[in-house]
C-alpha cells in the first residue's frame, strides 16, 4: 500500500470512528442536563412523575455512557495512531486542552458511579440530586475542551513556526484562538437540543404506540420546552460562526455556499445540484442574504473561490451538508414551538397521530443535523490538517495495515451500534412506566 | 525537578494506578467466568459484581489519562510509537470496546447469557497481553527503519522469548493482584466461603508472577545489556520488593489480616515498577528517543503541571468520596445497602 492510500484509508478510519462517537458523545453531553432538570422539577413540584423521568433516563444513560467512553478511547489513540506527526506538533501546542478533556471526564466518571449506585442510600432526594451537578459539569466541560483542540485546527495560533520547529508555545493562547467561541458553543448548544429533542421523541413514540399516560406528555413538555430554547440559541450562533468564517476562515465559507466570484451584495445560494461543469442547476437564490451572513450588511463584499489556490479549496460538497443542518435546525425548531403554543392554546392538534409522528422525528433528525454539521467543519478544512500548517496528506501514518484496520473497527461499529439498540429497547419494553409506577407504588415510595 | 521528570514520575504513577485497579478489574472477569464455567459462581460472583459495579468507568480512564499525558508531555512518542504500534494498539482497542460496553449490557440491559460472561473473562486476559507488547518495544530491537519511515518487525517480536514473558507476566499478575485484592473484599463482606476461594486462587498464582517477573530480568541480559546493568544497581529496590511479596504470601497462607496483605502486595508492585521504570531511564525507546529530547515545549510543560496539579485537587477528594461510599463502606461491601 503506498502513501497516498495510507492517507485515504485513514481519513476513512478516523471519520468512521468519529461519526459513530458523536452520536454517543452528543448524548452523553445533552443528557445530563435533563436528567438534573427533571429531578429538580421532581422534587419542586413533589412530583413521582418527574423523579421516575430522571431515573429512567439515567438508566438508558448508561449504556449510551458505556459506548461513549469506549468510542472515545478509541479516538484518543486513534489519534496518535493514524496521524502521528499531526499529534507530535499538537502535543507541543495544544495538549492543555486534551488534557484537562481527561480531567473533566475523571470527575463525571466519578460522580456518575455514585449518582448510580446512590437511589435508595439518601432519605433526602436533594442531597441526591447534587451529585448530578458534576455529572452535568464534568460533560459539558469534556465537550468544551476537545472542542477547543478541534478548533485550533481551523484556526491555529500561540506559537511561532521557525524552520519547522514549534517556538514560543503559549498554551492559553492555543486554546483561546479565533474560531473558540463560536465552535465551543455551538457544540454544546447543539448536543443540549439534541439531547432534548431525542428524549422528546421517545415521549412521542411511546404515546403513539398506545401509552397514554399523563408521564409521556409531562415528558414531551418539559423536553421540547428544553430543545427549542437550545435550538433557537443554535441557530444565532450559527449566524456568528458565518460572520467568523467570513473573517478567518473564507474558503470554507465560500465552498459551503458555492461562492465563485468575489462580490458585493453577494446572494445566498440554498439548495441545488452541482454539475461538472461547475454550474449551480435547480437552486433558490436570496439576493444580498450572503452578504448579511458573512458581514451583517447587505452590500458587504465576500471573498468567492477565485482568490483561494486550487489546492487549498475544499471538496464542494460540503454545501449539500451545510443544508441538510440548516434546514433540520429550522424544522425541529418550527416542530417545537408550534408544538408549544398549540398546547399552550389547548389545541388538541398537538397529541394527534400525525403530529406526533413529526416530534418523534425530531430526534434521529437532529443527530443527523450534528453528524452533517461535523462533516461539513471538518471536511471543510481540507487540504489542511492544521489550517496553513499541516497538510492531511503529510500528517497520516505511514503504516501499511490501515485498511486491515478499517475493517476491523466497520464490524466493531457494527456489534456495539446494534447490541446498544437491543439493549435500550429491551430495557424499556419489558419495564414500561406503568408497570415501574405500580410497582413503586407497592413499595410504598417519597413522593 | 527538571520538567521531564516530574512530567514522567506523573504519568508513570497514573500508569502504575491503571495497572492495579484494571488487574483488578480484568482478573475479576476472569474469576467469575471461570467459576460460572465450574459451577461456583454462586460463591463469588455476588461479591465481584458488588465491587465492579460502581468503578468500571473510572478504570479506563486513568489508561486515558496515561496516553493523554503522555503525547502531552512528550509529544516526541507519538510520532514513534503512534507510527509503530498501529496494529497491536487497535487490537487493544477492540478489546476495551467489546469488553466496556459489554460489562454495561450485561449489567444494566440483562443479557445474562454465560457466552457474554466468557466473552469478558477472556478479553480482560487478552487486553493486558496485548498492551504489554509496548513495554517489549520499548527495549528496542523489534523496530526498523525504511527510508523515512518506521515499521515494526512482527517476526522478531513473535519469536523474541522476551514477548512471552512479558506476556506471561501481566497474566499471572493479573490474577495474583486481583485475586488477593478478592480475598480481601470477601473477608469484608464476611463471606467465608468465597474468601477461602479467592485465597486459594491468590496462593497458585503467587508462584508463576514472582518466577516470571525474575524470568525477565535474566532475559534483559542478553536483550538489552545497558538496562541489565541498570537494574543490577537498583537490586536493593528489587529486592525490598521481593521482601513485601514474601510478607504478602506469608499473610494469606496463615490467613492474618488480608487487608494488610494486599497493602504488601500493592507496596511490591509499586516498588518494582518504579525500579523498573528508573533502570529504563532515559530512554523512552531504546535507543531512539530519550526522555530529555522528546519534551514538550517549556510553555506547554509548565501549563500541563499547573492544570495537573488543579486537576489533582479537584480529584483527590472526588476519589476519596468515592470510596468511602462503596469501597470502604461497610453496609455496602456487606450488601446491607444497594
Amino acid at each position: 500500500m503506498d502513501t497516498e492510500q495510507s492517507v485515504f484509508y485513514s481519513r476513512l478510519l478516523t471519520e468512521l470512528t468519529l461519526s459513530f462517537h458523536i452520536i454517543y458523545a452528543t448524548i452523553g453531553v445533552g443528557i445530563p442536563l435533563l436528567i438534573l432538570l427533571a429531578q429538580w422539577m421532581g422534587i419542586k413540584k413533589q412530583d413521582e412523575h418527574y423523579i421516575l423521568l430522571a431515573r429512567r433516563w439515567t438508566r438508558g444513560y448508561v449504556i449510551t455512557v458505556a459506548v461513549g467512553v469506549v468510542t472515545g478511547t478509541a479516538i484518543g489513540l486513534q489519534l496518535n495512531l493514524l496521524w502521528p506527526t499531526f499529534m507530535e506538533l499538537a502535543g507541543n501546542s495544544i495538549a492543555l486542552p486534551m488534557f484537562m478533556e481527561t480531567f473533566a471526564f475523571f470527575f463525571e466518571a466519578i460522580f456518575l458511579g455514585i449518582y448510580l449506585y446512590t437511589w435508595d442510600r439518601f432519605e433526602d432526594q436533594r442531597k441526591h440530586m447534587l451529585l448530578l451537578v458534576p455529572v452535568a459539569i464534568g460533560a459539558s466541560f469534556s465537550a468544551v475542551f476537545i472542542t477547543m483542540m478541534n478548533s485550533f485546527m481551523n484556526t491555529p495560533q500561540g506559537f511561532d513556526l521557525i524552520n519547522g520547529q514549534l517556538m514560543n508555545v503559549e498554551p492559553l493562547k492555543a486554546m483561546f484562538n479565533p474560531s473558540m467561541p463560536t465552535k465551543v458553543t455551538h457544540v454544546v448548544v447543539t448536543a443540549y437540543m439534541t439531547s432534548a429533542f431525542v428524549l422528546a421523541s421517545i415521549g412521542a413514540f411511546r404515546i403513539l404506540q398506545g401509552s397514554n399516560h399523563v408521564y409521556h406528555k409531562k415528558a414531551l413538555y418539559l423536553t421540547i420546552k428544553v430543545g427549542l430554547i437550545f435550538s433557537i440559541a443554535a441557530a444565532i450562533i450559527g449566524d456568528f460562526s458565518g460572520k467568523f468564517l467570513a473573517e478567518y476562515q473564507p474558503e470554507k465559507l465560500a465552498a459551503m455556499e458555492w461562492h465563485f466570484e468575489t462580490e458585493e451584495n453577494a446572494p445566498l445560494t440554498l439548495f441545488g445540484i452541482l454539475t461538472d461543469e461547475e454550474e449551480i442547476k435547480y437552486s433558490l437564490e436570496l439576493p444580498y442574504a450572503l452578504s448579511i451572513l458573512a458581514h451583517g450588511y447587505p452590500n458587504a463584499e465576500v471573498i468567492g473561490l477565485d482568490q483561494i489556490p486550487d489546492d487549498e479549496t475544499p471538496p464542494l460538497y460540503i454545501h449539500y451538508m451545510f443544508n441538510i443542518m440548516v434546514m433540520i435546525g429550522m424544522g425541529v425548531t418550527l416542530i417545537g414551538l408550534i408544538f408549544l403554543i398549540g398546547a399552550w392554546l389547548r389545541r388538541k392538534f398537538v397529541f394527534n397521530r400525525k403530529f406526533l409522528w413529526l416530534i418523534a422525528a425530531t430526534g434521529p433528525l437532529s443527530m443527523i443535523a450534528i453528524e452533517a454539521g461535523w462533516w461539513l467543519a471538518e471536511v471543510g478544512r481540507q487540504p489542511w490538517v492544521l489550517r496553513g500548517i499541516l497538510r492531511t496528506e503529510d500528517a497520516a501514518t505511514t503504516s501499511n495495515q490501515v485498511d486491515l484496520m478499517l475493517y476491523l473497527f466497520v464490524g466493531l461499529y457494527i456489534i456495539l451500534g446494534v447490541a446498544s439498540i437491543i439493549v435500550l429497547t429491551r430495557m424499556f419494553k419489558n419495564n414500561p412506566i406503568e408497570r415501574e409506577l405500580k410497582e413503586r407504588q407497592t413499595e410504598g415510595s417519597i413522593y | 525537578m527538571p520538567y521531564e521528570l516530574i512530567g514522567i514520575s506523573v504519568l508513570w504513577f497514573f500508569l502504575f494506578g491503571y495497572v492495579i485497579i484494571a488487574s483488578i478489574d480484568f482478573g475479576a472477569g476472569f474469576f467469575n467466568a471461570y467459576s460460572v464455567f465450574v459451577r461456583k459462581n454462586h460463591i463469588i460472583s455476588r461479591i465481584i459484581k458488588r465491587y465492579l459495579s460502581p468503578v468500571w468507568e473510572v478504570t479506563n480512564v486513568f489508561l486515558v489519562f496515561f496516553f493523554v499525558g503522555m503525547v502531552g508531555f512528550f509529544p516526541k512518542t507519538a510520532y514513534y510509537y503512534g507510527t509503530v504500534l498501529l496494529v497491536p494498539i487497535h487490537i487493544s482497542i477492540v478489546l476495551l470496546a467489546i469488553r466496556g460496553s459489554y460489562y454495561a449490557f450485561t449489567t444494566y440491559g440483562k443479557l445474562d447469557k454465560n457466552m457474554w460472561t466468557y466473552l469478558y473473562g477472556i478479553s480482560g486476559l487478552l487486553i493486558p497481553a496485548s498492551l504489554s507488547t509496548v513495554l517489549t518495544i520499548s527495549e528496542g530491537g523489534f523496530i526498523y527503519e525504511q527510508g523515512n519511515s518506521l515499521s515494526l518487525d512482527y517476526w522478531a517480536l513473535f519469536t523474541s522469548p522476551l514477548t512471552w514473558s512479558i506476556v506471561i507476566l501481566s497474566l499471572t499478575s493479573v490474577l495474583y493482584i486481583s485475586a488477593v485484592f478478592l480475598t480481601w473484599y470477601a473477608h469484608k463482606a464476611n463471606d467465608s466461603r468465597a474468601t477461602e476461594l479467592m485465597r486459594r486462587y491468590a496462593l497458585i498464582w503467587s508462584v508463576p508472577a514472582i518466577v516470571t517477573a525474575t524470568g525477565i530480568i535474566v532475559e534483559l541480559r542478553t536483550h538489552n545489556p545497558l538496562h541489565f546493568q541498570n537494574i543490577l544497581n537498583l537490586w536493593w529496590m528489587f529486592g525490598l520488593s521481593a521482601l513485601f511479596f514474601i510478607c504478602t504470601v506469608y499473610l494469606l497462607w496463615s490467613r492474618k489480616n488480608y487487608g494488610f496483605a494486599f497493602l504488601a502486595l500493592v507496596m511490591q508492585f509499586f516498588i518494582a515498577f518504579f525500579a523498573y521504570g528508573f533502570s529504563h531511564y532515559p530512554y523512552l525507546l531504546y535507543p531512539y528517543l530519550t526522555i530529555t529530547e522528546s519534551l514538550t515545549s517549556q510553555g506547554m510543560a509548565v501549563a500541563l503541571i499547573v492544570a495537573f496539579t488543579a486537576g489533582i485537587c479537584l480529584l483527590l477528594p472526588s476519589l476519596y468520596l468515592l470510596l468511602r461510599l462503596f469501597l470502604f463502606n461497610k453496609d455496602y461491601v456487606q450488601g446491607k445497602l444497594k
